[in-house]
């Protein structure tokens, strides 16, 4: 069979992308309010001045004849990310890991020289990569260093963290890990790894590549039955306290774990795909009829985070039967 | 939950106001459904001859009335050197000639075309009481006959429906009693006939009138007009062939004259003549329908579309096939799910495909973007900044697109010709943002969007080139109406789409192993 039933979706509580543009964008994400997140500057500094750790930014450009001035900039650094202020879906971001003489080398290790970092630069600015093709900015942050607790599970890559909040809520959340295939990218589309993630624990569910389950990652064959984010609170608070920061009642939190600094925010999206349900092997529509159900919302992000956890935990009965329970030789229920 | 009563409500009154417009359309004005509804028109011809004496000449023709099932489409009146001037009287429209001298054989033309309709309700065609028919004058033989008649005709009949059809047949019975020919005499002439019906009938009481007509048959000449006889009964009149008795107009017969005011006078003139030829032409209903409310100045057609000039329509009919575009588009992207690369790209290709026809457009849209992509992949190496790349792109496109033409035309392939009809702009958008996406997504997305795109963009094609919806659009654009109540409501359709029901097959199918 390649077609579900509807039906059947529909008793899992899968939303569908009709289903979420007009009962989850539209009604809980103002139109005004999208700036903050489209425009990664704001959101980083909205993040800095509510204290939540994000990567250092180390210079922006706005102007084409700024381009000049990209030498001068990067001449400090040796690994850096390049990305547009206004870009979606992990489009048009450069990693620069090594620098050598006038080599830049990718994760990939491919070199590339500092004219093709400048063309780059220059398309960003033109709005190759922005919404409607709008003039667009450039920032440069500082590459976040990979912790050693992901370095089995990610390849070429830093793997982030996707946490769905509704309302303030966590509901649902998922680890994306960068394959070969992905090109070290960490988007679901090109190849990364999903892997669904227990909101109670922070332990790896189920994972996905191209929509089909997978027990070990294909680059190097770690299994994720053993994969356990650390820091999950304070990534589950992290999250939660982005709907004070931008008032949108339905956001995608990326966070990601630096090995020095920790559990920080990368980026924020008012549209969140929905490639999670598959991940976690659910879907939302339960979650939200919870957080929808609530009827005064506790305006502190600690206590919220507390409220899912203890909500979404996969014991909690919930879910469906857990895969991984039923799964290498454990007695069937 | 306001707001969505509201959208229905709103969704009702667009959709109730554009069917209830096609529906008036259609059943009051009489414009058909389907492009291939047709309908006869006749063009009767009357040819007045007669010789002049050089003495003033007044030519006076009585002319048909339009009735409610049949519309004139045109009169002409042609006679050379006549003045001309058309009366209309309570008895009916007459044609008047007149000149102050002339002598030798004349001619005067009258030319008519017509078609019927069938109106949604035929008003009955009530009528005032006439005057009690004057008794007529028979002389004492004659009475006797017609009172034995009319008392064997009353013994056999119920009605006057039935004692005027049983009039009419016993009459016209091929072994004719004495008295019967005695009425008819030897000289029974048409005229004469419906005169005498309409005499005994007096006789009896009962109101009765002449009516002269034509019946239309296709390639006739020659021909005359046929007496039928109207009788007053019941409040209105009725009408009676006279040769066999049957009620009702026949079928094909145009009414030209009713009561006894004569066809034709001539003063200043002899043995003048008339004679009527016919032809049969078959018009489109919808071409006389629009002639015929334009005529009329009906309301919903002169101020519409067909007011405009020929070539502004043309253009009209095209952008008014654009919505059915916009249509299929929202049924591709919100219930089956389809991506395609800009949202409404696959209309303008499906619009250039309109003028290229199928098959070439495909070949002509994927020669140019897979050209253009070639060299578009050779640009990104020179370091351009992005505008100037666009620009570069287009340029690059025109001259895909001129290369295309002239080798097509040396080879002797006309259709490749067509390929200006592409929307240039939109082609080179469509490489630089597919070569983007190659780039950065692979070339596995460009095919799925580039797919999607064509597909939509077929799709979309088939259902605007379709005759019957080509039609209807242009002629019904309250059609548009119902369209927008239907994207509206398709705006709230919130269920799966059917990729979707793809994409999360694989929860299907471990749900159903888990439980197992």
């Amino acid at each position: 069979m390649f077609l579900a039933s509807a039906k059947k979706l529909r008793s899992f509580g899968i939303i569908g992308m009709n289903q979420r543009n007009f009962g989850l964008i539209s009604r809980y994400n103002p139109r005004h309010l999208y700036p903050l997140v489209d425009d990664k500057l704001k959101t980083k500094l909205l993040a800095q001045k509510a204290g939540i750790t994000v990567p250092k930014l180390l210079g922006t450009l706005q102007y084409q004849h700024d381009v000049r001035l990209l030498k001068e900039i990067l001449r400090p650094y040796d690994q850096f990310v390049i990305k547009p202020v206004k870009g979606s879906g992990g489009k048009g971001i450069l990693v620069i890991t090594e620098h050598d003489h006038n080599l830049y080398f990718k994760p990939s290790s491919d070199a590339i020289q500092l004219a093709d970092i400048e063309r780059h630069v220059s398309n960003i600015l033109s709005g190759l990569h922005s919404l409607g093709g709008k003039p667009d900015t450039v920032m440069i942050e500082s590459l976040i260093q990979l912790d050693p607790v992901f370095s089995d599970y990610s390849y070429e890559g830093i793997p982030d963290i996707r946490i769905i909040v509704l309302k303030g809520y966590p509901i649902m959340a998922m680890l994306r890990l960068t394959t070969h295939a992905s090109d070290g990218k960490a988007n679901l589309h090109q190849g990364a790894v999903g892997v669904g993630i227990d909101i109670g624990t922070g332990n790896a569910l189920h994972a996905v590549q191209y929509g089909e389950t997978v027990s070990h990652h294909p680059d190097t064959r770690k299994t994720f039955s053993e994969l356990a984010i650390p820091h999950w609170d304070k990534l589950l608070q992290l999250a939660a306290a982005c709907y004070e920061m931008t008032g949108l009642g339905y956001l995608g939190a990326d966070l990601v774990l630096d090995r020095d600094q920790g559990p920080m925010i990368i980026e924020l999206n008012a549209r969140p795909g929905l490639s999670i349900q598959v991940a976690n092997y659910a879907g939302l529509a339960p979650r939200v009829a919870i957080i929808e159900a609530l009827n005064t919302i506790d305006p502190d992000p600690q206590l919220r985070a507390a409220f899912s956890k203890q909500q979404f935990s996969v014991d909690s009965g919930i879910h469906p039967p857990r895969l991984l329970h039923t799964r290498s030789g454990d007695p069937k229920p | 939950m306001y707001a969505k009563l509201r959208l229905y409500i709103l969704v009702t009154l667009i959709m109730g106001l554009g069917i209830g417009l096609i529906l008036y359309k259609h059943f009051a004005l009489g414009f058909p459904l389907l492009p291939d509804d047709k309908k006869s028109v006749w063009t009767i011809e009357a040819k007045i001859d007669f010789t002049a004496r050089g003495d003033p000449i007044i030519v006076s023709f009585a002319l048909p009335q339009e009735t409610p099932n049949t519309v004139f489409i045109e009169e002409d009146f042609a006679s050379p050197d006549y003045g001309f001037s058309e009366l209309t009287s309570p008895t009916g429209r007459r044609a008047q000639w007149s000149k102050r001298a002339a002598s030798g054989s004349q001619t005067a033309y009258y030319r008519l075309s017509i078609y019927e309709i069938d109106p949604i309700t035929t008003p009955p065609i009530t009528a005032d009481l006439p005057p009690e028919p004057v008794k007529p004058e028979f002389d004492e033989v004659h009475k006797t006959a017609a009172i034995t008649l009319l008392d064997q005709v009353r013994s056999k009949s119920a009605n006057t429906e039935i004692f005027t059809r049983e009039l009419i047949t016993t009459l016209n019975s091929s072994a004719p009693s004495q008295n019967q020919s005695l009425l008819l005499n030897e000289q029974s002439s048409e005229d004469y006939k419906t005169h005498l019906i309409i005499n005994l009938l007096a006789l009896e009481g009962i109101s009765a009138r002449i009516v002269r007509g034509l019946y239309l048959e296709d390639g006739r000449r020659r021909q005359s007009l046929t007496n039928f006889v109207e009788v007053y009964i019941g409040s209105q009149w009725l009408l009676f062939n006279q040769k066999s008795g049957d009620r009702g107009k026949p079928e094909n017969f145009l009414v030209w004259q009713r009561g006894d005011q004569s066809l034709l006078d001539v003063v200043g003139g002899k043995n003048s003549q008339i004679s009527f030829s016919i032809i049969k032409n078959v018009h489109s209903t919808r071409n006389l329908v629009v002639r015929d409310s334009m005529n009329k100045q009906a309301g919903l057609v002169d101020f519409s579309i067909y007011s405009l000039p020929i070539e502004q329509q043309n253009a009209f009919k095209m952008i008014l096939l654009l919505p059915i575009g916009a249509l299929i588009v929202v049924i591709m992207r919100l219930l089956i799910g389809i991506r395609t690369s800009g949202t409404f790209m696959p209309i303008l290709i499906a619009l250039a495909l309109i003028q290229t026809t199928l098959l070439t457009g495909i070949i002509i849209f994927l020669t140019v973007v897979g050209t253009g992509l070639l060299i578009r992949s050779y640009l990104s190496r020179l370091n351009l900044l992005f505008v100037a790349r666009i620009s570069a792109v287009i340029i690059v496109v025109i001259a895909i697109i001129a290369s295309i033409s002239i080798i097509s035309n040396k080879l002797g392939i006309d259709q490749a010709m067509t390929v200006t009809f592409f929307p240039m702009i939109i082609l080179s958008w469509t490489i630089e943002r597919m070569s983007v996406l190659w780039e950065e997504d692979g070339p596995r997305e460009v095919f799925i969007q580039g797919g999607g795109s064509l597909l939509t963009a077929v799709i979309a094609y088939l259902f605007m080139t379709n005759r019957t919806i080509e039609y209807l659009t242009f002629n019904f654009p309250e059609l548009m109406l119902v369209n927008l109540a239907l994207i509206l409501i398709l705006g709230q359709y919130t269920g799966y789409r059917l990729s979707e029901l793809y994409r999360f097959h694989s929860l299907e199918r471990r749900d159903v192993s888990g439980k197992r």
